[in-house]
């Protein structure tokens, strides 16, 4: 595209605008994780009036963050495990098997991503507690009940990019490993899996991310002991005081890793969900 | 019909095809069960987690399933049409209540997806041409969604207390737009701060979907309109939104059911002080099963919920398919 001078003053009105709009809570977040509790309970000012790094010390005693803590990184790191694995398996068999039934999987699967979580809240509750009742399986207030809800929230978007992925990798790849007396499940494990490896991290990180932010199933599937840090930070706000600057802090601290799990993969992320749109 | 790999026949060189004959593949037995196989796991959790507690869902809208048979749900009395009956009748309070939060739903989609596609937009096409700094700025922009989105969220509600945040402070103290300080998570503003919540959070989605929809327009036919004389508003128009409409029929659509059924915004947001300006729709069935333990009348609500996406949905394939058949 040419730039034109009108162009150079459009792109800086836009950068300028969305650069604040996107900076200002941001730059909100650092800065009050590093003020006085008497500064964040005052008027807002721009600066703290001393700068402390106590937020970040006193937020694991206010509340028990470090077992909120524990509790989201098993929940987000198993979920996701199972998550791409069963990902994994389902998107070979969509990209390289023809087979009955095939589009009605595809259909189904995705358009479970569309219904309201609330819909099946209710009932997911409801049947938790009641295996729990009849088989003595405990899924509510246990990180497994999470773990198994969480994995299928990010499994049918996991699915469709995999498969893409799959798709735009050359079926000769394939062929050669079975001529060289793979069987298929070898093929997709030396050929398939490495070549699209950019796309299995991209689905790992988005299924991280889901489980990691999820805040409805948490407000109802936990009690205190599988809390998991969504719901967990609403505990800075007791009945005397709201602890604002250590809960910008935790904010801060429990975003970061994901943060930086996204933008690293972003490039991945685009390819795909181009690759799924264009399909 | 024959269960076949994707390597059909014609495709595959006649070598290959001989050779593949003699290779461990060739037990018709596995490879036919092979692919149902794989799909099992995707298929049992999918099952477990989706389809059948949406089917559950539904036969719990048709009982009387409040709180003395929650550990009991078979001894439940059938109510047959009753909790639909209540959830749509606009002249008793939980009709009226769930009326009022499905306009608000209504408002609070329509302008979200709206401004969140024109950010969206107007932020894709100005990093377009490549320029210095280009890829930081991009980075900064994604920030927002990579946030988990209770960390955003609560940044705001901090931000948008009345007295202690900073947009009264900038509102009031450094521009002086308004003189009193307005309450924004209360009454009447509710919806504006939602709106702005959401907006924050959902734009940079639609930036990143579209950016990657930018990179495909090959970039010979901006130069050609350019000899032509074609400026860059003409471009944008003849050319960018044209090439954009598979994305955007896409980006919209997800942008729609996001938003409609957004349950995280409220509930940071608001916590359980809900104020009627910011009921959205999930967040009222959710409220209203959890208060008064009444699941029945909660699970005949969400499949309303689920009956007008599935309506909104389908037209809007219908509508948008036609259009792409004509053209």
């Amino acid at each position: 595209m040419r730039e034109t001078r009108g162009f150079k003053i459009y792109r800086g009105v836009v950068l300028t605008v969305l650069g604040l709009f996107v900076l200002l809570p941001l730059y909100v977040m650092a800065t009050s994780s590093l003020k006085p509790l008497g500064d964040v309970q005052g008027a807002f000012t721009w600066w703290p009036s001393n700068l402390t790094l106590d937020p970040f010390v006193d937020m694991w005693k206010t509340v028990p963050l470090g077992r909120y803590f524990v509790n989201s990184t098993i929940v987000s790191v198993a979920a996701t495990v199972a998550s791409v694995a069963i990902a994994i398996l389902a998107a070979f068999a969509v990209s390289r098997f023809r087979f009955r039934g095939r589009s009605v999987f595809t259909t189904t699967v995705l358009s479970t991503q569309m219904f309201p979580g609330v819909l099946f809240l209710l009932p997911l509750f409801l049947i938790f507690v009641n295996i729990n009742n009849s088989l003595g399986v405990q899924l509510v207030g246990t990180r497994l009940g999470l773990i198994i809800t969480y994995l299928t929230f990010s499994l049918p978007f996991s699915i469709w990019m995999l498969a893409g992925y799959f798709d735009s990798i050359p079926r000769e790849l394939d062929e050669a490993a079975l001529v060289d007396g793979c069987g298929p499940m070898g093929a997709l494990t030396r050929v398939v899996l490495p070549a699209a490896r950019p796309g299995v991290i991209a689905v790992a990180i988005y299924s991280f991310m889901t489980a990691w932010g999820e805040v409805l199933f948490a407000s109802v599937m936990t009690t205190e002991s599988n809390r998991t840090l969504s719901v967990g930070l609403r505990q800075y706000s007791t009945q005397t005081n709201i602890y604002w600057n250590q809960i910008m802090a935790a904010a801060l601290v429990v975003s970061v890793p994901v943060v930086i799990g996204f933008l690293l993969a972003q490039r991945h992320f685009v390819a795909g969900v181009t690759a799924g749109a264009v399909k | 019909m024959s269960v076949a790999t994707e390597q059909a026949p014609a495709e595959a060189a006649p070598g290959v095809r001989a050779a593949r004959k003699r290779g461990p593949d060739h037990r018709p037995g596995l490879s036919r069960k092979l692919p149902y196989l794989l799909l099992a796991p995707a298929v049992l959790l999918e099952l477990l987690i989706h389809i059948i507690p949406m089917l559950v869902g539904i036969w719990m809208s048709f009982v009387k399933l409040t709180k003395f048979f929650i550990a009991n749900w078979s001894a439940a009395p059938w109510a047959g049409l009753n909790n639909y009956r209540i959830a749509v009748d606009v002249h008793n309070s939980v009709g009226e209540g769930l009326l009022k939060s499905f306009g608000v739903t209504v408002v609070f989609s329509a302008v979200t997806v709206v401004l969140a596609w024109c950010l969206g937009m107007a932020a894709a096409v100005a990093l377009q041409p490549p320029f210095k700094g280009r890829s930081a700025v991009r980075t900064l922009f994604l920030v927002p969604y990579a946030l988990p989105a209770y960390a955003g969220i609560l940044t705001w509600n901090f931000m948008l207390q009345r007295d202690t945040g900073a947009v009264n402070h900038v509102l009031v103290d450094n521009l002086g737009i308004l003189s009193d300080r307005p309450f924004w998570l209360l009454g009447g503003n509710a919806l504006t701060s939602l709106i702005t919540v959401a907006l924050w959070r959902l734009w940079p989605f639609a930036f990143l979907t579209l950016m990657a929809g930018l990179q495909s327009i090959p970039q010979d036919i901006y130069e050609a309109a350019s000899v032509d004389g074609a400026g860059t508003v003409r471009q944008w128009r003849n050319i960018t939104l044209p090439s954009l409409r598979p994305v955007n029929l896409v980006l919209v659509l997800v942008l729609f059911l996001w938003t409609f059924s957004d349950f995280n915004t409220p509930y940071v947001l608001f916590g359980t002080a809900q104020p009627p300006a910011g009921d959205l729709i999930t967040f009222h069935i959710y409220n209203a099963s959890f208060l008064t333990w009444n699941f029945g009348s909660g699970a005949a609500m969400s499949v309303l919920l689920l009956i007008f996406l599935m309506i909104v949905t389908g037209a809007y394939l219908a509508v948008t398919g036609r259009r792409s058949r004509r053209a």
